[in-house]
C-alpha cells in the first residue's frame, strides 16, 4: 500500500512538473487570468454608463436623508434598518417639504421623507435607493400592520412576541450563517442577479477547465502508448498506479490553475465593487466550485483515460473521446439553459444529482442559493458511486488495452481479456 | 552480489486461437549470458513480457532465486522492450532518475546513478537535453541507461542490438558482458546470430512457442549435422551414393560436400573416396549457428 501510494505520487509529480513547466501552462494561465480581471472591469464600466447607482454607492457611502416632522416616526427604525453591508443611512430634521427638496436639489440631501409613517412619501432626484424603498416598504408595513392590530384591540408588542416563536430553520448550503440571514425571497434582487452572474461563470469555468484537463489526460496517455514508454514504466509499476498517478497529476495541474484564476477573478470583482456579497459567501461558493471541479474531474477523467488508451494514435483519438466529451457538453448545455430561468424546477432539481449530469448543474443551483442540504449531501455521494464504478472498470479497460499497440482496440476485447 | 539464477517454467500463454507460447521453459543462471533466438512471431516477446510481469500466463511459473517472480522481485529486472520508447518531450537525466525511482530508489540515489550511466555511456554532455534531440543511437544508449539504472539483478532484452551502430554495438557488449562477470544472469533475443555464437554461454532457440534447443554453442553444434568436405578429383558423380547415413548435398569439380546423420561412418566415407583415386581434403566440419538455426525454424514447416 505505501508502495502504491509512493508510485502513484512519483507518476503524479511527474505530471505535475512537466506540464506546469510547459509554456503553454503558463501562457494559458496568464491569458485566463486577464480574461477574469478583464470582467469585472468592463462590467464596471458598463454599469456606470447605465446604473448611475454604482458612482453613487462607491463614492458616497452614506445615504443622506432629510425628514419631516409629520414623518419623524420613521426617523429610528430608518436608522437602524440600515444594515451593515447596505450603504447606511444618516437622518436630520428638516423645516418641511419644501425645503427638503431644495436641499435635494442643491445635493446637500439624497432624498426626503414626509408624509407620514404608516404614509409616507419619498422624494428624490431620481430613484436609485433600492435600499431606502426597501427600508421604508418594510417599516410603513410594520407601522400599518401594527396599527390595525391596536384597532382590532390586540397588544402589537404581545403578537409580535408570540409570532416571533414560529420558527423557520433556513440551511443555504456552503455559507455561513452570516450569508443564511434570510430566505431566498429575501435575498435582494441585485444579489440574485449577482449570484446568477456567479452561477454561469463557475459553471463556465469548471466546463472549460474538465475540458482542458480532459483533454491532457486523453494525450498523455496515448503519448505514452505512441511512444512506447508504457511497456517500460508497466515491467516496474502496476497500469492502475500508471493510470491513477496520471489522474491524479493532471487534476493537480487543473486545481492549481483553477483556483489561480477563481481567486484572481474573484479579488477582482469584490475590489472593482461588481460583486458586493460578503466574503465567506463567496469563499463558500468558490469551495464548492472546488470541490465539483475534483468531483467530475474523477469521473472524466477516468472515462477519458480509459477510452484513449484504446487508441496508439493522436489521430484516432478524437473518434473514441467524442462520446465521453459529449456526457460533458449535453449537461452543460442543459445546465445553461434550464437552471438559471428556473433553479428550483424538478427538472434540474433531479438532473442536479444524477453523476454525469451534477458537476455542471450542482454548482450552479449553489451558486443561485437555496439549495437543501440533502440535495447537495445526495449528488455528491451518488457521484461519488459513479466515480468508484468507472474507475474500477476504467481500470480494467485501462490495463487490456494499453499494451496493445496498432489498431484501435474493440471496447468489448477491452473488456473481456486479462 | 546477485546469486539467482532465472527460471521460466512451463509457460503457456494463448489468444484466443492463437497459441502464442506451449509450456516454454528456459533457465538463466546467475552469471550467464543467453541468447533467445527464433525467427518473428515464435513467441520470443511474449516470453520476455510474461517474465516481466507486463503480461500475464494462462499457466506455468516464473522464478527467480527459487521464489516466484513478485513485485519485489520484478522491480530489480532491468528490462529493454523490442519497441523502444522513452519520454520523447523528457530530458535525459531526469527520465533516468524517474525510472530509476519507479524503480524503488531514493530520489539522490537514482540522480547518482543516472549520472554514474550517462557518464559511462558517453552521454554526459547530453544529459540536459530533450530525449528526442538525440541521435537515434544515442537514444539507444539511453535506453540500455534505463535499464540499467537501478543496478538490477536480473537483465531481460528484448532485440538489444537492433538498430545500433557498430560502436554502440560494442558498448552495449562490453555493459551486457560485465553484467554477467557481475553474476547477473544476462537474457537477450536477437537475431544477429554471430554476434549471439560471440558473446553468448548458452542459446535457446525457440520455434512456435516452444523451446526446440537449448545449449552451449558447442552443445548445439556438435549436436547437429555433420558435413564432410571431400576433395578427390578423379571421383565420378556418384561415387558417395548408396553409403549408409550419407547424403550428397553438391559435388563439382572433384569436390563434394557430404552430410552425415548419426549412423553414417566417416571412415567407410573416406575408405569409399580413396577407392576413386587420390583424395587432397578430408575434412569434417560443424554448422555454424545460422545454420543450426535455419535448419532449427525451418525442419517440419507443417506440423
Amino acid at each position: 500500500m505505501k508502495r502504491t501510494l509512493h508510485t502513484v505520487w512519483l507518476v503524479a509529480r511527474r505530471e505535475l512538473r512537466t506540464r506546469v513547466q510547459t509554456r503553454a501552462f503558463v501562457l494559458g494561465t496568464l491569458f485566463m487570468a486577464l480574461l477574469v480581471l478583464a470582467f469585472p472591469v468592463v462590467t464596471l464600466f458598463a454599469g456606470a454608463s447605465n446604473a448611475p447607482e454604482d458612482e453613487l454607492s462607491a463614492s458616497d457611502s452614506t445615504t443622506r436623508l432629510g425628514i419631516t416632522q409629520s414623518a419623524n416616526g420613521l426617523a429610528d427604525p430608518l436608522e437602524r434598518k440600515a444594515g451593515v453591508d447596505r450603504p447606511a443611512i444618516s437622518v436630520r430634521k428638516v423645516a418641511d417639504t419644501e425645503t427638503g427638496k431644495n436641499l435635494v436639489r442643491e445635493g446637500e440631501l439624497d432624498g426626503v421623507v414626509a408624509g407620514t409613517p404608516t404614509a409616507p412619501e419619498l422624494f428624490v432626484e431620481r430613484h436609485v435607493f433600492p435600499h431606502l424603498e426597501r427600508a421604508l416598504t418594510t417599516i410603513t408595513y410594520n407601522n400599518q400592520l401594527d396599527a390595525e392590530m391596536s384597532r382590532s384591540g390586540l397588544d402589537p408588542e404581545a403578537v409580535r412576541d408570540r409570532a416571533g416563536r414560529g420558527e423557520v430553520a433556513i440551511v443555504s448550503m456552503g455559507e455561513s450563517q452570516g450569508a443564511a440571514d434570510g430566505p431566498m425571497a429575501g435575498i435582494s434582487d441585485a444579489e440574485k442577479a449577482q449570484r446568477l452572474i456567479i452561477a454561469m461563470i463557475s459553471t463556465f469555468l469548471l466546463y472549460m477547465f474538465l475540458i482542458m484537463t480532459g483533454q491532457m489526460i486523453s494525450q498523455g496517455v496515448v503519448e505514452e502508448k505512441s511512444s512506447r514508454v508504457v511497456e517500460v514504466l508497466l515491467s516496474t509499476i502496476r497500469s492502475t498506479e500508471l493510470m491513477a498517478g496520471k489522474i491524479v497529476g493532471i487534476g493537480l495541474t487543473g486545481l492549481i490553475q483553477f483556483a489561480v484564476i477563481g481567486v484572481l477573478g474573484f479579488t477582482a470583482a469584490t475590489a472593482t465593487a461588481v460583486l458586493t456579497l460578503p466574503t465567506f459567501t463567496v469563499a463558500g461558493l468558490l469551495g464548492w466550485a472546488v470541490l465539483w471541479f475534483l468531483l467530475g474531474f474523477t469521473l472524466y477523467a477516468t472515462m477519458l483515460a480509459a477510452a484513449s488508451s484504446l487508441v496508439s494514435r493522436q489521430e484516432d483519438l478524437q473518434s473514441v473521446i467524442t462520446p465521453v466529451i459529449m456526457l460533458l457538453i449535453v449537461p452543460f448545455f442543459v445546465g445553461v439553459s434550464v437552471l438559471p430561468t428556473n433553479p428550483d424546477g424538478t427538472t434540474g432539481t433531479v438532473l442536479s444529482m444524477i453523476p454525469g449530469f451534477s458537476p455542471m448543474l450542482m454548482p450552479m443551483r449553489l451558486a443561485l442559493g437555496g439549495v437543501p442540504l440533502w440535495q447537495g449531501a445526495l449528488s455528491v455521494v451518488l457521484s461519488l458511486v459513479a466515480s468508484a464504478a468507472v474507475l474500477w472498470l476504467g481500470g480494467r479497460i485501462y490495463s487490456n488495452a494499453v499494451l496493445r499497440t496498432g489498431a484501435r482496440v474493440r471496447l468489448k476485447d477491452a473488456l473481456r481479456a486479462s | 552480489m546477485p546469486e539467482g539464477a532465472l527460471e521460466i517454467d512451463r509457460i503457456s500463454k494463448r489468444y484466443g486461437d492463437v497459441v502464442a507460447l506451449d509450456e516454454m521453459s528456459l533457465t538463466v543462471r546467475s552469471g550467464e549470458m543467453l541468447g533467445f533466438v527464433g525467427s518473428n512471431g515464435a513467441g520470443k516477446t511474449t516470453t520476455m513480457r510474461i517474465a516481466l510481469g507486463v503480461l500475464a500466463a494462462d499457466s506455468g511459473e516464473v522464478r527467480y532465486d527459487d521464489a516466484p517472480v513478485d513485485r519485489t522481485i520484478r522491480s530489480r529486472i532491468g528490462y529493454m522492450p523490442e519497441e523502444r520508447g522513452l519520454y520523447p518531450k523528457m530530458k535525459v537525466l531526469d527520465q533516468l532518475q524517474y525510472l530509476g525511482e519507479l524503480h524503488g530508489m531514493e530520489r539522490a540515489e537514482a540522480n547518482r546513478a543516472a549520472n554514474r550511466w550517462t557518464e559511462r555511456l558517453e552521454l554526459s554532455e547530453r544529459r540536459d537535453d530533450q530525449l528526442q534531440k538525440l541521435s537515434l543511437g544515442n537514444q539507444q544508449r539511453v535506453q540500455l541507461a534505463a535499464a540499467l539504472i537501478h543496478d538490477p539483478a536480473v537483465l531481460i532484452l528484448d532485440e538489444p542490438f537492433s538498430g545500433l551502430d557498430p560502436v554502440a554495438v560494442e558498448v552495449m557488449s562490453t555493459v551486457l558482458g560485465e553484467m554477467r562477470d557481475r553474476g547477473v544472469p544476462v537474457v537477450f533475443s536477437s537475431h544477429q546470430l554471430e554476434l549471439v555464437q560471440r558473446l553468448c554461454d548458452r542459446v535457446g532457440i525457440v520455434r512456435r512457442g516452444r523451446m526446440i534447443a537449448d545449449g552451449t554453442v558447442e552443445e548445439l553444434r556438435s549436436s547437429g549435422p555433420v558435413r564432410l568436405n571431400v576433395h578427390a578429383p578423379k571421383a565420378p558423380d556418384d561415387w558417395a551414393e548408396g553409403l549408409p547415413g550419407v547424403k550428397v548435398e553438391s559435388h563439382q569439380n572433384g569436390h563434394t560436400t557430404l552430410r552425415l546423420d548419426e549412423q553414417a561412418d566417416d571412415q567407410q566415407v573416406l575408405r569409399a573416396a580413396l577407392d576413386t583415386g587420390p583424395v587432397h581434403e578430408f575434412s569434417r566440419t560443424r554448422p555454424s549457428l545460422t545454420e543450426l538455426f535455419r535448419e532449427a525454424v525451418t525442419e517440419e514447416p507443417d506440423e
